[in-house]
Formats: C-alpha cells, structure tokens, sequence
C-alpha cells in the first residue's frame, strides 16, 4: 500500500495539517499518513534573502522516501523562493514524487490583516493540492475555478476552488497512479457559503 | 496560442536561475530549454524554433546584448527578454534599443512573471498572425497573371518591376483593353504599399460634380442628396495607390484640383474645412492622346507633366500575337474551371483563328471570345463553330484577299462545318465531288488546318 506522506518542517501549528491531511485522503482517494522527516533548514537559508530555496528543501524532502511513500507533500511555515522570483508559495516535482508548501504567505497576517484560521485553511487546502496536482503530472489549467489555475498572488488561490476541472481530473486519471481520485469532493465550505 | 505550441529559451549562466525558470515554465505547460551560455544558445536557435528567449545580460563569454543581436539576426521576430540581476539604465536601454520586449531584474515577482510572459505570448501570436494574414493577403492580392513570352510584354514587366521599388507616378498607356489596369494593380501588388489598398476609379464614369465627390468626399449636407458623411477615395487610398483610369477624360476644373493634391498631398472635403493629409502613389491611364490635348488647351500641361514622371506603353494584341495562344489558354483554363466545364484546349482551327485574328477590343474582346466559346463548347476542345468573331480577320491595312484566298479559306470552313464529309461540302458548295478533291488537292490544306479526326 502506498501514502501520501504529509511532512511538517518546523511548523508551528500542527493543527492545520488535521483538517488537511482528511481532505487530502478524499481528494486523491488515498491514504495519508504524517511522519517527521530529517531536514536541515539553516542549509537552504539564503541569508541576502532572508528567505529560504523551495527547490533545496524539496531535494531534502525526497532524499530517502519511505518504500510506501507514494507522494509526499512538506509543509513549513518559512518564506520559500526559487531564485528568479521574489516568492513561491510552493514547488513540485512535475510528475514526481516530492511537493512543499509554505504557509508563510497564506496567513493574513502577512498581508497587515486580522487573522483568519479558516482562510488560511483553505489556501493551505489549494496550494497543497495544485502541488500534488503537479506530482501526478498537471500542468497549470487555464480554467478559472480549477485548482491548477496559476496563482502568482493570494488572492489568486481565494479565487480558485480546490477543486480540479474535468479535463485536470482525467489528467490525473491517465497518470500512471492507480489510485486517482475518482470524485469530485465537495467540500464544506463551498456549501455553507451557498 | 496554446502553451505547448509555445517554445521558451532560457539562456543564463546561472544553473539555479535556469533551473528555476524551467519548472516554473514547464509546469505552464510551455515547451522549454535552457543553454548555459550564448554559443550554445545560438545552436539551439539553429535546431529548433523558439518563440521566447530569456537572456542574462552578464555570462561569461558572449554578453546578452551580444547573444540578443544574433538571435535577431538569425529571426527579427523572435521575441527576446533581458534578465539582470544588477539593473543599470545603460544596458536596459541598450537592449530595448536592439528589440528586447522587456527588461527585468532578478528576483522577478511571479506575477511580473505571468503577466511578461503572458504578454510575450500575446505578442508573440499577434507576429505570427501578423505573418499569416500578410502571406494570406498577399495570394488574395495576387492579381490576374499578366501573360506572355513576346518581347513586347516582357519588356512591360521589366518596367513594372523597376518603377514598382519607387514612388514615381506612372503613367499607363496603351489602347482599350491592353490591360492598363491589370498593370497599374501588379505594380502596386509589387510595390512597398502593397499592404495597403489599390483604389481604382474611372474618372471617365462620372460627371464633373460626381467625381469631385468620389474622389475628396464631402461633409454631410455639402450638396442636395449628400446625406451622409463621406470619405472619398483619395482618403481610402491612404498608403496605398490611387489609379486613375481615363484620366484624358477629366474636366479642366478637376485637373486644377488634382494637380494640388498631387503638389501638396493635402485635401478638403466637398463642405468641409478640415485639411485632411494623404499618403498614396498615383498610378493613371489613359488612351487619349494627351500630348495632343495639351497642344489643343484641353488638357493641363503642368498637370501632364506631374503625372507622367514615368510611362508605359502597353502594346497592342496585334503587336504580340505569339501571346494569343498563352492568353487564350489562360482564359480557357479560368473559365472552363468557373463554369465547371470539361473543355481543356482549342482545337487547331480554331487556334489558328484566334491567332490569325486582330484582336481590335485587345486583351479584353480576347477574354470575352474565349468566355463565349467555353459558354457553347460541347466537347473537351473549343471548335471553329464555337467561335463567334469573324476569322481571320481581314484588317483594312493589309489589304483585300483574292478570290483564290476566298474559295480557299470558303472551302476550308465548310469542310469543317460539314466535319470532313466531302459529299456534303460538295454539295453546299455546289460543285462536284471530284471539283472539291481537286480543289483541296490545290490548296493543299495543311493537316492541321483541318481537324485530323476527318482527313
């Protein structure tokens, strides 16, 4: 049997991956399962930046995959870049195995706001499954509300659902991962909001 | 523009830039590559067609500024993006002077990114369409073929071609129906404003006030019945050709106002006061003889002069008569494709007929005799019965036949009207069998006078 494997990287609230890890097993029909790997974040710190390289920590996180480990998606709470930009929110390995997340700019905090744990939540949600989308092969989907939609800012990924548009969600069933989504989920929120 | 149907190059020394750039681009879905330095950027460029190229001004080697010049060298239309990671003025400049589409300083917010690349897209499909819609044009444009291998014609072409690199007016001269026209358009269609519209108007249509009209336009109300708003064509010719076809024809009144558009490219309309500036090539035609019109005070000698900056002399279907075989051919082909009929050449006779005649209506009584044989032709080959003009001609100039010219030619067209069947000619002829075998053993009609099928 394979997992998904979540990897918290120095974060903080562990709370967030609750919610996300159940959401996650839905999504792609498989099971999730947490583990703690050995990553050095000092090493990718980029001091001029202050910010840490995605892509090294990426390469840390699949360094030595468990045998089950199918995906697996690592989440931080530090500011990630790759060197031409200014910022990601996270990087994948397009058809691969590894994807990280940061949360750094998903909180509102970041942008002067009051906080909002649900909102965070739910970008957490997106940006995790865009990133896993690109492990099972997606390439970003021009559809507005699909989850593989770019988002260059955050108010992009407030647009988009979490959801994959049909074309994006036969993408991943031709994937050769047999164990592809093979639902739409619709999640809570969407209809608490109407 | 799809994504995949995109190809991005990314040109930097920097293996983690390049890296970077690539995931970032592949998981848009674009076709990507990346070279270390310029050398091996420039042999990419060779293999492969790239539609974007990002390049780092600084690598060590062959610089940005450099490697940009090459690769417009090798396609200007490649659209090319500076990255620096140390913005200076200078260099920006410099490569927005030498076609960078933009300039952008490392780190990049990924944004700035989506929306540079988007509009590199944009930019880049709107040049290939561009380029399509130019090609499209261009066969669209291609105007009636001008026929012919005779000297006479091909010096014409010669003409053509030398006066269409130039903006010099030309004067097209020539009889009714030499195909002055048919010139003026493939001097346009050869020319740098063949882009732009040919607009073509016979002055010799319209009265003195209706062709002020058409030409400068006018001003709603400027005349009874001017209701609307007008652009003439003057105006539509902007950046294109004017022809003026039966410009001999024009009024004294016309040929002052023409003559000042011409001297000042600037206009009014008819009731209006706002100076409208044009840009177009004149091209007239005419068959009058305009030398003599001058000598007689109706025709404008400065406005003479302006407008015959350079001429041509079209010559006459007579004065190229090995031409008549190719034009008729070209028109038999058109029109036998257009009205969807199986005719595909002329018979002999009937080739000899077409090229034995004068041709006084020229290119345009040539097109009208084929259009009518293709209309009754039965066969795959136009017959001499098909034909409608009087064969062969018998011009005033080259003097009356004689009788034995007449039984000749007489007896000829009934063998090929009764199809060889010499009882039946006799008989129309109203001589006997033997009479006509001796006859035609006289005229020794040669095989290809009479249709082989029946000799």
């Amino acid at each position: 049997m394979s997992f998904i494997y979540i990897v918290p990287i120095e974060l903080e609230d562990h709370l967030f991956l609750e919610t996300l890890e159940g959401l996650i097993s839905d999504i792609f029909q498989m099971k999730t399962r947490r583990a703690e790997f050995k990553i050095n974040l000092q090493e990718v710190f980029d001091g001029r930046r202050s910010q840490y390289n995605s892509s090294m920590v990426l390469q840390q996180l699949i360094a030595n995959p468990p045998r089950d480990a199918e995906k697996i998606l690592g989440v931080l709470d530090v500011d990630l870049f790759i060197p031409i930009l200014t910022f990601v929110f996270g990087e994948a390995q397009l058809g691969g195995t590894g994807s990280v997340v940061s949360m750094h700019r998903l909180h509102n905090r970041f942008y002067g706001m009051d906080e909002d744990r649900d909102l965070t939540s739910r970008r957490l949600l997106k940006e995790s499954v865009h990133e896993l989308g690109h492990t099972f092969g997606l390439i970003h989907c021009s559809h507005p509300g699909c989850v593989m939609n770019s988002s260059t800012y955050v108010e992009n990924i407030d647009q988009k659902s979490s959801e994959f548009c049909p074309l994006c969600l036969k993408g991943i069933r031709k994937s050769d991962v047999d164990t592809a989504p093979r639902r739409l989920f619709t999640f809570p929120w969407h209809s608490r909001k109407g | 523009m799809k994504p995949e149907e995109i190809g991005i190059l990314i040109v930097d020394d920097e293996a983690s830039v390049r890296d970077s750039l690539y995931q970032w681009f592949k998981a848009d879905g674009y076709r990507v590559d990346t070279a270390d330095e310029g050398t091996r950027a420039l042999k990419k460029l060779q293999e492969n067609a790239w539609d974007i190229v990002l390049l780092d001004i600084k690598m060590p080697g062959m610089d940005g500024i450099e490697l940009q010049k090459r690769i417009k060298g090798i396609d200007n239309n490649i659209v090319t993006i500076i990255m620096t990671a140390y913005a200076s003025v200078d260099t920006a400049i410099q490569g927005l002077k030498d076609g960078a589409f933009d300039y952008i300083t490392k780190p990049i917010d990924p944004d700035d990114l989506s929306r540079l690349i988007r509009n590199a897209v944009e930019k880049r499909r709107l040049v290939t369409e561009n380029i399509q819609l130019r090609q499209h044009i261009e066969e669209l444009l291609l105007p009636e073929e001008v026929v012919g291998e005779s000297p006479a014609i091909k010096r014409v072409m010669d003409m053509v071609d030398t006066v269409a690199r130039t903006d010099a007016t030309v004067m097209v001269l020539g009889e009714s129906g030499t195909g002055k026209e048919l010139i003026a358009r493939a001097i346009h269609s050869r020319s740098s404003r063949r882009y732009f519209p040919i607009i073509a108007i016979n002055c010799g249509a319209y009265t003195e006030g209706l062709l002020e009209s058409e030409l400068f336009g006018h001003e709603k109300g400027s005349f009874t019945g001017a209701m609307y708003r007008r652009k003439g064509k003057l105006e539509m010719a902007d950046k294109g050709t004017l022809f003026l076809d039966e410009i001999g024809n024009i009024s004294e009144k016309m040929q002052m106002d023409l003559l000042r558009v011409i001297e000042t490219k600037k206009f009014t309309r008819l009731g209006g006061d706002k100076t409208i500036d044009v840009d177009f090539r004149i091209i007239c035609a005419t068959n009058k003889n305009l030398e003599k019109a001058i000598k007689d005070g109706s025709f404008r000698e400065d406005l003479y002069y302006r407008l015959n900056v350079f001429s041509i002399v079209l010559p006459t279907l007579k004065e190229r008569r090995e031409d008549i075989p190719l034009i008729a051919r070209y028109f038999l082909k058109q029109y036998a494709q257009s009205m969807n009929k199986d005719v595909i050449d002329f018979s002999p006779q009937a080739r000899e007929a077409f090229t034995g005649y004068d041709w006084p209506g020229n290119i345009r009584e040539l097109r009208n005799a084929v259009e009518r044989a293709v209309v009754v032709a039965k066969g795959k080959y136009i017959q001499i019965d098909d034909i409608a003009f009087p064969f062969p001609s018998v011009s005033a100039a080259e003097g009356v036949e004689s009788l034995e010219e007449m039984e000749k030619r007489h007896i000829l067209k009934i063998l090929n009207q009764t199809k060889g069947n010499i009882a039946q000619a006799s008989e129309i002829l109203g001589i006997s069998r033997l009479t006509l075998y001796n006859k035609i053993e006289k005229y020794n009609f040669r095989k290809d006078e009479l249709n082989k099928q029946y000799l």
